[in-house]
């Protein structure tokens, strides 16, 4: 799928999140606005899964450790077959295995999260798990600016340097922002580069919205170590009146402001193909 | 009273725990130990040395062993984390909750160095709260063996299990409690003495004295029953109701506090029934627990065969 697909492609999706989030009434719209583009590369171009792969023990591993933008992955993997786009209208309802975090009831899903602070180590287990067999699987995790603040990253950082676990990718979705605010007043966490490299992975800083960028950020070897990509992003990416705003943290849209922000993803999108036209 | 029983001496679970994962690890490639700096306490040094490629270190960080125990399950592999019970289960509550439990994986923890094995270390050290943080996660086998017997037939099992296990070891040398040719089944509890007056349900390593303390009631002519619940969870539910029906007074002993351990769940489930014998939880009480070697410490409340007897006796006069 070339670059211009991809974005094409995203307008749909985005679109597909926001309407699941307004039918479920609850969700991370922010970041998984800032999240999706990183998603939708990873499932479209990266990841060696299909949905008829889900099982096979040398498949390459997804795991979410920002579970609570589950619904931007949920928009993506229906894409992509993974379960029917009419499962999603259940997201959050009674008895719905779609819940507000990655389970593993659902088709594709790894492993549960959401609790912060859990995916990196799990992704080191299974990296290594990996090495032992002699596999050539990699495995893959996504991990939030206010998530880094949980110790257990920072065990899992150490440890996967020391393993010199050059299998396992870690992006982090870098939008700058949590749930009470910007993440340099919560709690700083810069230089994120720095602190990475200094534990012994390898560093690679991007747009995270620069499917090219992000391709070979991801794609290029990094032997001998494991790989930390910064993805910069934007919360709210791709609706006016909720990009870099923070209170969209865990909004849901009225139904007005669906309406409004279904129609800028319209336009923008009606632009871009009369542009290619 | 143990020679008179014809006990004999076994050693400590740990190692028993050890040299059986080494011989399950060495038949089967598929599985790995994952430490926390804790090959010594665990009794893995030899085990590091025959299997270097089936051991994990993971350094003094038991959030990230149990989280890469979990991720070595998931991906085929049969991981035994192993940490002292005092950290694993507190400090890592929440991968457990998660990464292991509700994810489904058919990983084991090992919590060794339970109880007050510590106990002279002081009540960072002690795992006293183990069994009733582990009884409310759902989808967790939980087991404290009695002796040797019990530890191996608790290691197979796991190795086996398809689900998330749960196994907790001390270190004092055991005594050879469970006669030769018993069947060891997770969630069945073992009899070891049948009796009517008193039954005490023990677990782990205080089963031995409830053994002696039943034996040395004999002597004063009170019959005492004697189960190993060596399966906190899920609980033998029959047996217990047996005891709570059959016995005059229940007694529950175990290395934990009295709160949300062995004796929490048998009152709940006598209760439930519509049961209520003469009853006392035997266990650590709600305070500093007083630090010692373990056998001073279980002396100290009544974890010992005088201590249980007098508990039988005081419950069977009232």
């Amino acid at each position: 799928m070339t670059d211009q697909e991809l974005t094409l492609k995203s307008f749909a999706l985005r679109r597909r999140m926001l309407t699941l989030i307004h039918g479920a009434g609850a969700g991370h719209t922010g970041g998984g606005l800032s999240c999706l583009d990183i998603l939708s590369l990873l499932y479209n171009r990266v990841l060696r899964i299909t949905p008829e792969t889900v099982d096979s023990p040398t498949r390459d591993r997804y795991v979410q450790s920002k579970g609570h933008c589950v619904e931007a992955l949920y928009a993506v993997m229906a894409d992509r077959g993974y379960f029917p786009d009419a499962d999603l209208d259940t997201v959050c309802h009674y008895k719905s295995y779609y819940v507000g975090h990655p389970t593993r009831k659902i088709k594709g899903m790894e492993m549960n999260t959401g609790a912060l602070g859990h995916g990196l180590p799990i992704c080191l287990g299974m990296a290594l798990a990996a090495k032992m067999d002699g596999d050539a699987f990699k495995v893959f995790t996504l991990l939030g600016d206010g998530e880094l603040a949980e110790g257990s990253n920072w065990e899992a950082a150490m440890a996967a340097a020391h393993y010199k676990l050059d299998n396992l990718v870690a992006i982090l979705d870098h939008n700058t922002l949590q749930i009470t605010g910007h993440t340099k007043d919560v709690m700083s966490n810069e230089p994120l580069d720095e602190k990475w490299r200094a534990f012994g992975w390898e560093v690679r800083a991007v747009n995270g919205h620069d499917y090219a960028a992000l391709t070979q950020a991801i794609t290029t070897p990094h032997p001998g170590k494991p790989l930390f990509i910064i993805a910069n992003t934007v919360k709210g990416k791709g609706v006016s009146f909720m990009e870099n705003v923070g209170k969209w943290h865990h909004g849901v849209p009225s139904d007005a402001e669906l309406a409004q922000a279904l129609a800028e993803l319209e336009a923008a999108e009606k632009k871009l193909k009369e542009a290619v036209a | 009273m143990a020679e008179k029983l014809g006990l004999k001496k076994g050693r400590a679970n740990l190692e028993e725990f050890a040299d059986t994962l080494q011989q399950l690890a060495t038949a089967d490639k598929n599985l790995v130990a994952v430490t926390s700096d804790s090959r010594g306490s665990g009794k893995l040094a030899p085990y590091g040395k025959a299997l270097p490629k089936q051991i994990v270190e993971v350094g003094i960080a038991e959030q990230n062993l149990v989280g890469i125990t979990a991720g070595l399950a998931a991906c085929g592999k049969k991981a035994f984390g192993v940490s002292p019970s005092c950290f694993l289960t507190a400090r890592s509550l929440e991968q457990i909750k998660n990464d292991v439990c509700y994810s489904n994986v058919p990983a084991v923890l090992v919590g060794i160095s339970s109880g007050v094995s510590y106990g002279a270390l002081g009540s960072t050290h002690h795992s006293l709260h183990d069994f009733a943080v582990l009884r409310a996660i759902n989808n967790l086998t939980l087991i404290a063996p009695a002796d040797n017997f019990e530890t191996r037939e608790a290691v197979k099992f796991a190795a086996a299990a398809k689900r998330p296990v749960f196994l907790r070891f001390g270190k004092a040398a055991m005594l050879d409690v469970i006669p030769a040719g018993t069947k060891f089944e997770a969630g069945q509890a073992i009899t070891l003495r049948e009796g009517k007056d008193v039954a005490f349900l023990a677990s782990g390593e205080t089963v031995i004295h409830a053994l002696l303390a039943a034996a040395h009631l004999a002597e004063a002519g009170l019959s005492a029953r004697v189960l190993s619940f060596h399966t906190i969870k899920p609980l033998d539910t029959a047996a217990v109701l047996a005891a709570g029906r059959e016995c005059r007074a229940v007694v529950t002993v175990e290395e934990h506090m009295v709160h949300g351990g062995l004796g929490e769940a048998v009152a709940a489930t006598l209760l439930a029934a519509g049961l209520a014998p003469r009853f006392k939880i035997v266990g650590l009480p709600d305070e500093d627990t007083v630090t010692g070697a373990q056998a001073d410490i279980f002396r100290h409340y009544g974890i010992s065969m005088e201590g249980l007897a007098e508990t039988a006796r005081g419950l069977l006069k009232t």
